[in-house]
């Protein structure tokens, strides 16, 4: 009996990993960002491109910068959740249109609610690579000093908005 | 002649360093294919900015550094060796030397169980007697 107790423990410990690896997401990962300074980029903003956007304008404030597309099919799953946050005032909700058409995008704002204080228009993606997008849409938070603090790939959830970014949020604001 | 021929072949040689730097890389989008492969809109971006900063002149190695630095030791097939990647590297020796020891006690053992039983001059006797005996 004893010699198969240490194949059994190792097979024990194999089901374990496999089992925590099945729950979690291999889209999700760790941003090499976090705790960097933003980076630096100047836009022109969606809803008026003779007005330019640039993360040193927020300096001193904590906000979300959501990466969105009109083409983006999980973003508008993520957006009812977004519309009614930013509602609350809790935290500014900047947007970056991420490689979109501009009507497409106006349109797109139009019909399901503006939860964004402004939008930057990132045509060509450059801006996007910069901050590492690579799963539209993507969230993350900036403290008062300029540094992201967390980033969200995918659409935001109650529970993630709940649980991670509302805290956070709530500490870099203090 | 070489000189002639050199926009072209520069645009080959940048291609030829382009196709080398991204098939070190993954393409996020698609995670089981590597930039070079893949169709998927980010992965065209990305191969954009390769080839712009091969024109550049940026070295191989500032461009994995550009990489990593966005989207992190995710994106290179072979990731560096650091603290955090030390399992991922040495585990799979780890793996081959416990399966070694592990073979090397079973083959001790059976060598131990399977060793002729020495036989006392009486024992050697009665099986003398013994085979003499069918026979």
């Amino acid at each position: 009996m004893k010699r198969f107790l240490i194949p059994l423990a190792a097979f024990c410990v194999l089901v374990i990993f496999l089992a925590i690896g099945l729950t979690r997401d291999p889209r999700d990962v760790p941003s090499p960002l976090k705790d960097k300074p933003a980076p630096a980029f100047r836009l022109p903003q969606l809803a008026a491109a003779e007005k330019s956007f640039s993360p040193e304008d927020m300096k001193g404030k904590v906000w979300l910068f959501n990466v969105w597309a009109s083409w983006c099919v999980s973003c508008r799953q993520e957006h009812p959740l977004l519309v009614a946050f930013a509602k609350e005032g809790k935290v500014p909700v900047v947007g970056l249109n991420y490689k979109d058409q501009l009507g497409d995008a106006k349109n797109w704002l139009a019909r399901f609610g503006d939860p964004y204080v402004l939008s930057a228009v990132d045509a060509d993606g450059r801006v996007g690579i910069d901050y590492g997008v690579y799963g539209v849409p993507e969230t993350y938070v900036i403290d008062k000093a300029g540094m992201i603090r967390m980033k969200h790939t995918g659409p935001i959830t109650p529970e993630s908005l709940q649980k991670q970014i509302l805290p956070l949020v709530a500490e870099l604001s203090k | 002649m070489a000189k002639e021929a050199a926009p072209m072949a520069a645009d080959v040689l940048v291609e030829k360093r382009m196709v080398a730097i991204s098939e070190e890389l993954r393409c996020l989008v698609c995670q089981n294919e590597s930039l070079s492969g893949s169709h998927a809109e980010l992965a065209q971006d990305l191969r954009r900015e390769i080839r712009k900063m091969i024109g550049e002149g940026k070295s191989d190695q500032e461009i994995l550094d550009f990489m990593v630095a966005r989207y992190g030791d995710f994106v290179r097939y072979r990731p560096p060796m650091k603290p955090t990647t030390w399992l991922l590297w040495g585990g799979p020796f780890v793996l081959l030397a416990g399966g070694i020891a592990a073979l090397l006690a079973f083959l001790r053992r059976r060598a131990r169980e399977t060793a002729a039983p020495a036989l006392s001059e009486e024992e050697r006797r009665r099986a003398a007697a013994l085979l003499d005996q069918s026979n």
